[in-house]
């Protein structure tokens, strides 16, 4: 039997199921092999808080979408062509995203009288007209595993267990995906059960052979590999990019890194990933709370470390006191925030951009700290150079904000050239700055950075004293002159206003956009894909995205003005918005959704295309 | 890297080669504690103490929290860090973890540590990092004018207290032996020969070690320790605690009742061989802990000394240790190999 082949420019499959199903797993490895075939993609994992909701419930459903395509592409896609339903739940969960004619894969072992009832399903949607407007597979996944695994010397549950490895190759036939890696890695994950992995990698062939050989599916698909810029590529997520850029500002600068970290989702991959490399000298140490996570970090940049402390809200909100005493004893330390859903617990495992005020201001006295924000899951690497570059250069706390949606999102990531990277080595005091050769000034300041000298113990002759209390200018000695005060408070604002940060660079082919969209960190991929859709629809926008919130970039105001009207999207309730009105006067145009979830490109292509139609 | 540390506490603290006086370890800062306080007692002894240990004064590092004790290292001519307050212990943490170069001074009070930094300081005692951690116990907050402290007497009428505290106190040396400490002493700001001879042994002491000092605030909670000063008495109440010695006062001694705790019993009329000799290295915290209950509030008798010193490996060795192995397994780490690890594909 042959079978028809189709060529198409790009799928956006998601992969639900019960928490239990392993349906991150197969996402990852459905990516990896797409990566390797040469596909540009973008993910996004979606799973509960809870770490085993009740099997077969709504609140259990797991799920991970991968776009995929022969072009470069922005974003996971906003709805799925082909959803992989595991159970009933992961079906009720994600119809709603579905548009009509989408592919429905659907399991029917697991569409037992309970399981429908479980979820408020009365008679089998399989089997009556519920979805008549999609395309349903019905495959008895879970069986057809179990028969596949009849000479296997394993028990019955593990075999039903491999019915994920099934799935993938079912989907990996349909798609022609490249399978060698997806074996070698069932191999090496199971290796110390040789039986199970031997079973694993049967199911994944049982499922890829279904597909060959059986009625179920008489067409499959290709996508061309994408034309992208010549290197060397591997797909990261967004936490590991900014693990791996901490590594690098490490290497780069010569400092030894210290993480002080807490575990909290969805920032603890970040941990995890950082103690993995203490080879490269790196010290993780989990405290006891979030402030002995910071306090840590800063204690260990006093000795000279590249300091470094990792969470998400709620975590920053306890460490805020000890970030105002980086300010006052003017400190490198590098606080990344990997924002969640808030206030308060709020959703962990969802995405917001909602700490940009908490970052700028959550803290006691004026106490400025810069903020980087990167904007795709590989940008995290660079975004975490800069922000060691930063706080290196003017000895200052910084904030990276990264979301949970870099965070667990992926993409390929062409490496960059090692000898590219930047060189953020500084250098320590090392000996008596004063005027009279022998008294040390710790608060004396480079003239051009307004950074003070970073003394570290060890060194003789520079013996000094530090601490939250106000410094008098120079000396550092303890200081309660109003005037002296003034100064550095003032001082301290210099120097973070000071910070030499790029121009804002402004997307507008033509130049003869009237609307400018505006965004910051992780929206940067839906927005510059609603861009082009209204480009390709004859629309005319312009695009900017910022990476440093503070200081901004000094043409911010000049990029600002240019334009009739200033179109700025974020998750959040217009946090950007606001800084941008009191500090420029111009009236940017908000638009806001705080569902946990990142933008959809074509909800934001009409967006766009009121404001430019609006007058 | 794996050869033992224990008690050898400033093992990797580089030695001074010029001889030092108390001078060297005076800052230029006027000191500015109320007249009288027992800090000034403090400071003078640990400023004297310094040069008997010979190290380098650039190596040395005094880390406070916040409250009047925690003022102690502008007065330090070594470094020193007056961070906020209660995160002394984690702020030190992070300095001794990544500098074993480094010998760590922790000052902290009563409220500092007990109360509003009571998580960092059971945390950095049951962590085990080279730290030294003196704890200035007033038993009332001087800086903020006088509320009761955690370690206040219940009933303790202070301005927050009108008609006296309701919560019970802790008991700080009780507290360290809880939190698996692995060097607990007692001392006091009046007897400087005490004082110093404990901080000798907390210095020797590779680890965190816990260093309760009894100080007199005398502007808030003046004479709180007045037994224990007192010469026609403090010699009946004080329970000297040595090392292969029996527990006695001049007129006191420690007797184990059949249940196998401990009492205070008159010392005459005791067999000589009943008494309790006292055994500061054993491994079994309940004896210390023991120790530790025979205090009451009202001083009818007191152990100073140093209750509990095991050995046990320190946590920013064991980190060097993992630091050491992971290079020598793999090899100390290059950028290009971390980026290339895992699945890569070229394209062009
Ligand atoms: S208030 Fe008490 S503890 Fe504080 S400096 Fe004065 S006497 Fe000393």
């Amino acid at each position: 039997m042959t079978k028809q082949v189709q060529q198409l420019d790009r799928v956006i499959i998601r992969f639900a199921g019960d928490s239990g199903d392993g349906m991150q797993l197969t996402g990852d490895r459905f990516t990896a092999e797409t990566a390797s075939f040469g596909n540009d993609l973008s993910t996004l994992p979606n799973f509960p808080a809870e770490i085993r909701a009740p099997a077969g419930t709504l609140p259990g459903v797991s799920s991970f979408q991968l776009h995929f395509a022969d072009h470069d592409i922005l974003t996971p896609g906003d709805a799925p062509n082909v959803l992989v339903a595991m159970n009933p739940a992961a079906l009720k969960a994600n119809l709603g995203d579905l548009p009509r004619g989408a592919d429905i894969i659907a399991n029917t072992d697991e569409f037992t009288k309970r399981n429908l009832q479980k979820v408020g399903y009365t008679t089998n949607p399989l089997e009556d007209d519920t979805l008549a407007e999609w395309r349903v597979h019905p495959v008895p996944l879970t069986s057809l595993t179990v028969t596949a695994l009849d000479n296997f010397d394993i028990s019955k549950k593990d075999a039903e267990r491999a019915k994920n490895m099934f799935a993938l190759g079912l989907l990996s036939w349909l798609y022609h995906r490249p399978v060698d890696a997806t074996v070698k890695f069932l191999e090496s994950k199971f290796a110390k059960k040789p039986d199970i992995a031997k079973a694993n990698v049967a199911a994944f062939n049982a499922g890829w052979n279904y597909g060959e050989t059986t009625e179920a599916f008489s067409v499959s698909y290709e996508i061309k590999p994408a034309k992208l810029t010549p290197g060397v590529y591997r797909n990261i997520a967004g936490n590991q990019a900014l693990a791996y850029g901490l590594i690098a500002a490490s290497v780069q600068s010569k400092l030894p890194l210290f993480l002080g970290s807490y575990p909290i989702t969805p920032a603890s991959d970040i941990l995890h990933e950082l103690s993995k490399h203490k080879r490269f000298g790196i010290r993780t140490f989990q405290a006891e709370d979030e402030i002995a996570g910071v306090g840590a970090a800063l204690g260990a940049a006093f000795g000279g470390a590249l300091g470094v402390t990792t969470t998400s809200g709620p975590g920053v909100a306890l460490k805020a006191e000890t970030v105002g005493l980086a300010v006052m004893t003017e400190l490198p330390l590098i606080l990344v925030d990997v924002q969640r859903a808030g206030p308060s617990t709020g959703m962990p495992t969802k995405t917001e951009q909602t700490d940009l005020l908490m970052a700028m201001f959550g803290r006691n006295g004026e106490s400025p700290v810069p903020i980087v924000a990167p904007s795709t899951p590989s940008d995290c690497f660079h975004a975490a150079i800069e922000a060691a570059r930063i706080a290196l250069k003017y000895r200052t706390p910084v904030m990276l904000l990264s979301d949970g949606y870099l965070a667990n999102g992926s993409e390929p990531w062409r490496l960059p050239e090692i000898d590219e990277l930047p060189d953020i080595s500084v250098e320590f005091a090392t000996e008596p700055n004063g005027e009279d050769g022998t008294t040390f000034l710790p608060y004396k300041r480079d003239p051009q950075t307004l950074a003070r000298p970073w003394a570290v113990p060890g060194t003789p002759g520079i013996e000094h004293r530090i601490g939250g209390i106000e410094k008098a200018d120079g000396s550092g000695n303890i200081s309660y002159d109003p005037n002296n005060h003034d100064l550095m408070v003032r001082l301290r604002q210099a120097k973070v206003d000071g910070i030499d940060v790029p121009d804002l660079e402004v997307d507008d082919p033509d130049g003869e956009a009237r609307v400018l969209v505006l965004g910051w960190g992780s929206t940067y991929g839906p927005i510059a894909a609603a861009v082009r859709r209204v480009r390709k629809a004859g629309g005319k926008v312009a695009q900017a995205h910022l990476r440093h919130l503070n200081p901004l970039p000094a043409n911010t105001g000049d990029v600002l003005r240019a334009y009739d009207k200033v179109l700025l999207p974020e998750i959040n309730l217009g946090q950007l918005a606001l800084l941008l009105r009191a500090r420029f006067l111009v009236d940017v145009i908000s638009y806001n959704r705080v569902r946990g979830l990142p933008f959809k490109a074509e909800e934001l292509a009409g967006v766009i295309q009121d404001v430019i139609d609006s007058d | 890297m794996t050869e033992s540390l224990n008690g050898k506490g400033l093992a990797l603290v580089p030695k001074s080669d010029a001889k030092q006086t108390m001078k060297d370890y005076k800052s230029d800062q006027e000191v500015r504690w109320c007249p009288g306080c027992g800090d000034y007692a403090i400071l003078a002894a640990v400023q004297s103490f310094m040069p008997e240990l010979g190290l380098r004064r650039e190596n040395v590092v005094f880390v406070s929290g916040i409250g009047c004790s925690s003022r102690f290292p502008y007065y330090l001519n070594t470094y020193g860090f007056h961070s906020i307050h209660g995160r002394a212990p984690a702020i030190a943490t992070g300095l001794a973890a990544s500098r074993p170069d480094l010998s760590v001074w922790v000052i902290t009070g009563d409220g500092d540590a007990l109360s509003i930094g009571g998580n960092h300081l059971i945390h950095a005692l049951r962590r085990n990092v080279n730290l030294n951690i003196l704890l200035f116990n007033n038993r009332i907050y001087g800086l903020t004018k006088g509320q009761y402290s955690p370690t206040s007497e219940v009933g303790k009428i202070t301005k927050s207290t009108p008609m006296g505290s309701l919560d019970k106190p802790f008991n700080p040396i009780s507290l360290a032996i809880g939190a698996e400490a692995s060097f607990v002493a007692r001392t006091i700001d009046s007897d400087r020969k005490h004082l110093q001879s404990v901080l000798r042994e907390a210095a020797a002491h590779r680890g965190t070690s816990l260093v309760e000092i009894y100080q007199n605030c005398n502007i808030f909670n003046d004479n709180a320790f007045e037994p224990l000063k007192d010469p026609e008495v403090r010699d009946n109440i004080t329970l000297r605690l040595e090392h292969g010695q029996p527990i006695v006062s001049a007129v006191k001694a420690v007797r184990r009742r059949p249940d196998g705790s401990l009492e205070v019993v008159d010392r005459d009329g005791v067999d000589e061989s009943e008494i309790v000799v006292h055994d500061a290295h054993n491994p079994d915290p309940s004896v210390a802990f023991a120790l530790s209950r025979l205090d009451e509030p009202w001083f009818a008798h007191v152990p100073v000394g140093v209750f509990r010193s095991v050995e046990r490996p320190s946590y920013d060795h064991e980190m060097s240790v993992q630091v050491e192995a992971a290079k020598s397994e793999r090899g100390a780490g290059t950028l290009s190999d971390l980026l290339m690890s895992g699945d890569t594909w070229r394209i062009g």
